[in-house]
């Protein structure tokens, strides 16, 4: 199978930080440290092999028993070249906090508010992390995946 | 007189407009800070739809998930079904026949004329246009109409199951298709007669909400938004899924992203996808709709009611739901808004591990304050209507 050019390019650049890389159906994959996730992603917004000038889509995941527990996946498009690229960022539990691209794609502002609302991972550096889909008081993050399914926290109506 | 003013109280004043109001057609709110008649600040609050979209598919089997997908963009549901089902086939990877893809085109070109005849007509209703509003919602019922004899349901569908479709077409599907798209023509003809050269119109529309390509590339739009703005990308055209490739259609784009562009976009739109839907039914071939696995897709009910394996098979799929192999996949196709894509992650079991949607309307909402600050209060109308925000995919 012919290697990613991203995949190669991020291989050469940033040799410490990629955990590891797979294709699986044909999605390039990358998987980082989250340190360098800026650096990461700058680069590969400004090379002028890659381009990735669109962040199609950021969210997380909770992997609940698993060391490091978090990733943070970012989906990019490449418009000039036509590519799409996936990069998850390990964040462990303990430290539930990662860099902020909002200064990178100003798209990633609403997208980091509701991962942080859903997952409870910190974006330092975003200019305004609030909730977005919950209201402000509501507590836990009901994505992870030891949030119980019934569980109820209405901001209206009778007391549970 | 300038010393009058310059003595005259003023202050900024703050207006809440919504989550209830009969612009705000998604239930959103608007937190407008003014001066005078000019935006200068906006704060836009979602999530008013919210119903843990992610939460109730992670406990539900991977076919559960396809009515939950009806209710993301409830204007254009075929698409958002088309798109989870090809997301769960590339997790699998299967193929589907031949004449399932022509039919889910034909499905996701009908939901997409839905979707922009329901925006231009609510566009031309909240500017006043009550006429092309009426027009249009008729041209959306005779659409409807179709769907609903293709599978039974005018909104909430789920027809696209995973691994083929629920039923084949319906009888004189064609001849239905042949009167439906004359009528949706002669309405068309009148809606741009009323407002393409409109005065009222273009003075509501015209350099509204005009945003640069490097700009709106930058905030993530994608669609009609993002091609008005010049930029020709179609995820149809970009990345061909199903049959696309094999037809013959246009990338209308605008020049500078304003509100009019966006308008003239979807109108040219609607005539593309009505050519698709032609050509589809030209080209189709006879054939099976559904992959004959039947680990995947369930079997016909003769076969379920009198064969051992396929009462098993039927059995295991409906308790314990498909089983993908454990992985990942991101998949994207064109929505009514823009790029509507898919990241599921399965881990074997029945259930998704996480069924992420990328809903196209949440990157343009974020872009509101963006659109409008510095312009009058009255133009947050037109140009919300333009973005097109569909409350159930944008809150999920």
């Amino acid at each position: 199978m012919k290697e990613s050019v991203t995949l190669k390019k991020l291989m050469e650049k940033f040799p410490d930080d990629i955990v590891g890389t797979h294709s699986y159906r044909g999605d390039d994959t990358a998987v980082v440290k989250k340190d360098k996730i800026r650096d990461i992603c700058l680069f590969l917004r400004d090379d002028p092999d890659l381009l990735y000038n669109f962040m199609m889509d950021l969210t997380a995941v909770d992997y609940l028993g698993r060391d490091p527990r978090f990733e943070v996946v970012y989906h990019l498009y490449s418009l000039p070249h036509n590519r799409r690229v996936r990069l998850k960022a390990l964040v462990p539990e303990s430290d539930p906090t990662i860099d902020s691209v909002v200064s990178v794609w100003v798209a990633a502002d609403w997208f980091e508010r509701e991962a942080y609302d859903m997952y409870g991972v910190k974006f330092i550096g975003h200019p305004n992390l609030r909730r977005i889909l919950l209201y402000e008081g509501f507590e836990g993050h009901p994505l992870r995946k030891d949030y119980p399914l019934k569980k109820r926290q209405p901001l209206i109506g009778p007391v549970n | 007189m300038s010393e009058i003013s310059k003595d005259l109280h003023t202050e900024h004043m703050v207006i809440n407009m919504g989550p209830s109001h009969p612009v705000t057609h998604g239930t959103v709110k608007f937190l407008a800070t003014l001066e005078g008649e000019t935006i200068i600040d906006l704060d836009v609050e979602i999530g008013y739809l919210h119903r843990g979209f992610e939460k109730m598919c992670e406990n539900s089997t991977w076919q559960q998930v396809i009515p939950y997908t009806d209710r993301l963009n409830y204007v254009s549901p075929l698409i958002n079904n088309t798109g989870y089902a090809l997301a769960v086939e590339k997790l699998l990877g299967i193929d589907v026949p031949e004449r399932c893809k022509y039919l889910r085109v034909i499905a996701c070109e009908l939901s997409r004329l839905s979707d922009h005849l329901t925006n231009v007509a609510a566009a031309g209703l909240e500017l006043g246009a009550f006429t092309a509003f009426l027009y249009f919602v008729e041209a959306r019922e005779l659409v409807w109409d179709l769907i609903e004899a293709l599978c039974g349901a005018r909104v909430t569908v789920n027809y696209i199951r995973i691994g083929g479709l629920k039923n084949d077409l319906p009888e004189r599907f064609e001849e239905k298709v042949k009167y439906t798209f004359k009528e949706v023509r002669r309405l068309w003809k009148d809606v741009d007669k009323l407002l393409t050269k409109n005065r009222i119109f273009i003075d509501r529309v015209r350099g509204v909400g005009a945003i640069s390509a490097e700009e709106a590339i930058a905030y993530g739009f994608t669609g009609p938004c993002l091609r008005a703005c010049g930029v020709p990308y179609d995820v149809r055209k970009a990345q061909p899924y199903l049959v696309y490739d094999r037809m013959d259609f246009e990338v209308p784009i605008g020049e500078t992203g304003d509100n009019y562009d966006k308008y003239l976009v979807r109108m040219e739109e609607i005539q593309q996808s009505m050519r698709i839907v032609e050509q589809a039914l030209a080209q189709m071939p006879d054939g099976p709709i559904n992959v004959r696995m039947p680990q995947v897709r369930m079997e016909p009910k003769e076969k379920i009611y009198s064969r051992i394996d396929s009462l098993i098979y039927h059995f295991k799929t409906v308790i314990e739901g498909i089983k993908p192999p454990p992985g990942e996949v991101y998949l994207a196709v064109e929505g009514g808004n823009g790029e509507l894509g898919f990241y599921l992650v399965s881990d074997g079991s029945g259930k998704p591990y996480k069924c992420r949607v990328r809903p196209p309307c949440f990157a343009l909402t974020a872009a509101m304050p963006r659109l409008v600050k510095g312009r009058l209060l009255a133009d947050i109308v037109p140009t919300f209507d333009m973005i097109n925000m569909i409350g159930g995919e944008c809150d999920r």
